[in-house]
């Protein structure tokens, strides 16, 4: 059998009260598909990272997520300013983030490691001025 | 399926099949059909919010009756903190206890007595860390039940000890035992209850293998009753055991507040709040909490729904009755004792899945997103499900039909009236032309 789940989320651009929309939905419809609780957990910490790094940075930004029976796929593009040194962007403690965002508790530094921690596999490609695409993966064991 | 055992009961001739019901249920355990609201019994987490909102009051909470004293040689009472802040103009507990002693009980145990040696247990645990972080009470029997079944990955964070209103009724039992030398059944542990959650939370409880309370009357039941009593007696003895945290728990952040040892926790009431914060748990999103207390009714238990007194009110005279009482009477020696932990672990029920394997769970999936898409989308609550995608969801769980959709139904009975509309035109047409043949 290779079912496959699509689920796709438009994000809008910096708005806080919708960001955690897309991860909760998502969450909800993959408890529906019996999959391991800790796996499901995994996909909406990495996604809710996303969801927030789309609305403070990126202006919004549009998700996809593809369910197959052996792992969960995510891939986030936006068109948003893009990342001018990756590696650093990687670190812990590194943001770039307003301080109106930091005020209200995000831009700690630790969006985009915390979506590779979470994640089995994690890509990220990066063009000033372009955008942005992460792909994200989580195994289903 | 008898561990979802509910308290939660619809009178038939009442339910009215409107759909107040199942708009509010938090957990989208009830459906209309046959004209008649359904409880799906291992989504119910016995919360009571159906009961609030049914206009017909068809929804009703089941409980024991006041007759139920006489089935036991030596009763006592277990009035909740809660309790105490249904009645006006009150200084002290004393009077409450008193008369419910004068109402016919032979005993009375408050639960705000135990609730401390809840309170000191729970510190120790914070201490030892003995529980993951962030550690969540177990008081509420909604939310413990809401967790079993909804977030897996939370259970190893509820706190594995007693509600107080069960260790009351240890302690309790085991006191009149010693005073009276009855047997254990001969004693009836009666609690004063102010919600169907509570009710249940003894039928089929959750972490012990066996409740201790015997029965659970009604607060808004016996209320009335002790009134009369009170106001016969107007003054009372010193006999209150319990102090400033015992009564805190009446009200949502009491319980937080009397751990005392951490100022880093959360408390919500009102099981929307809870079901939001429980979401956010699951996502790890509050890393450095030490506890969390979460409460289904809007208050803490002062919004039970079957207490007869405004939640708001009644924490306003809680405020009153606590002001000059020490901050605790009761405490526990060092350790944990033992009878006070759970003596059955917590298990993860899952009833959101939608088919028996993952396999069969895809393609039911698969099928819900089609149907759902077909439906209308506004969400109307008249097939009796409370959206269109849980119409969906009952379509492909083989519970519902399409043809419940009274929308999708207006629209093939319009298209039908329409084509039926263009035949009787036609069929008119042929029939004015028989009479009247045109001339040729």
């Amino acid at each position: 059998m290779a079912e496959v789940i699509t689920l796709e989320y438009t994000v809008p651009g910096d708005d806080f009260t919708r960001a955690g929309e897309a991860s909760a939905d998502m969450k909800s419809r993959l408890k529906k598909l019996g999959l391991p609780a800790d796996v499901v957990r995994r996909a909406a910490i990495a996604l809710y990272e996303g969801e927030i790094n789309l609305a403070i940075h990126a202006h919004g930004g549009c998700i996809c997520v593809t369910v197959s029976e052996g792992v969960i796929k995510m891939v986030l593009a936006d068109k948003g300013p893009g990342i001018e040194n990756i590696a650093l962007a990687m670190s812990e403690g590194y943001s770039t983030a307003p301080d109106e965002v930091r005020s209200l508790g995000f831009g700690a530094g630790m969006g985009l490691p915390n979506m590779k921690k979470y994640s089995d596999v994690f890509d990220i490609e990066s063009t000033v001025g372009v955008g942005t695409t992460i792909q994200m993966e989580v195994n289903i064991s | 399926m008898g561990e979802f055992i509910h308290s939660v009961i619809l009178n038939k001739d009442l339910c009215m099949g409107c759909i107040n019901c199942i708009k509010r249920c938090p957990t989208e355990a009830i459906r209309v059909r046959d004209g008649k609201a359904h409880i799906i019994a291992e989504r119910c987490i016995d919360c009571g919010e159906c009961i609030r909102i049914c206009p017909h009051h068809a929804k009703q909470p089941s409980y024991d009756p006041l007759s139920v004293l006489e089935n036991y040689a030596y009763t006592i009472a277990l009035p909740p903190p809660s309790f105490y802040a249904q009645f006006n103009n009150l200084e002290e507990p004393d009077l409450i206890l008193a008369a419910l002693l004068d109402f016919g009980f032979d005993e009375v145990y408050e639960v705000a007595q135990a609730a401390e040696l809840v309170s000191d247990a729970t510190r120790h645990v914070l201490q030892t860390e003995q529980v993951q972080k962030p550690v969540i009470s177990s008081a509420c029997p909604a939310v413990t039940r809401l967790i079993r079944v909804r977030y897996p990955d939370l259970i190893n964070h509820v706190l594995p000890i007693l509600a107080p209103v069960e260790y009351a009724a240890r302690i309790a039992r085991q006191e009149a035992m010693n005073k009276t030398g009855l047997p254990a059944e001969k004693i009836g542990c009666i609690f004063l209850t102010p919600c169907p959650a509570k009710v249940t939370a003894f039928r089929a409880p959750i972490g012990s293998k066996k409740s201790e309370v015997d029965a659970a009357v009604a607060v808004k039941e016996i209320y009335p009753r002790l009134l009369g009593y009170m106001k016969k007696r107007q003054t009372a003895e010193n006999i209150g055991r319990a102090g400033r945290i015992g009564l805190g728990w009446a009200e949502s952040g009491g319980e937080s507040a009397g751990l005392i040892s951490t100022d880093s926790y959360l408390a919500a009431d009102g099981i929307e709040n809870v079901i939001r914060v429980l979401e956010d748990l699951e996502d790890e999103k509050y890393s450095d909490l030490d506890f969390v207390e979460l409460d289904a009714c809007a208050g803490g238990c002062v919004g039970g729904v079957l207490q007869v007194e405004n939640p708001y009110i009644a924490k306003a005279k809680l405020k009153k009755l606590r002001r000059y009482m020490p901050v605790s009477k009761n405490h526990l020696e060092n350790h944990i004792p033992h009878n006070m932990l759970w003596d059955s672990d917590l298990e993860y029920a899952p009833v959101m899945e939608l088919g028996e394997t993952r396999a069969e769970s895809f393609s039911m999936y698969t099928r819900l997103e089609e149907i759902r898409d077909s439906l209308p989308g506004l969400d109307c609550g008249s097939c009796g499900a409370p959206t269109c995608e849980a119409l969906a969801e009952d379509i492909v769980r083989g519970n519902a039909d399409i043809d419940d959709c009274v929308v999708l139904m207006r629209q093939r009975m319009e298209a039908v009236l329409k084509a039926l509309g263009k035949d009787a035109e036609k069929n008119a047409k042929d029939a004015a032309q028989a009479q009247n043949p045109l001339p040729l």
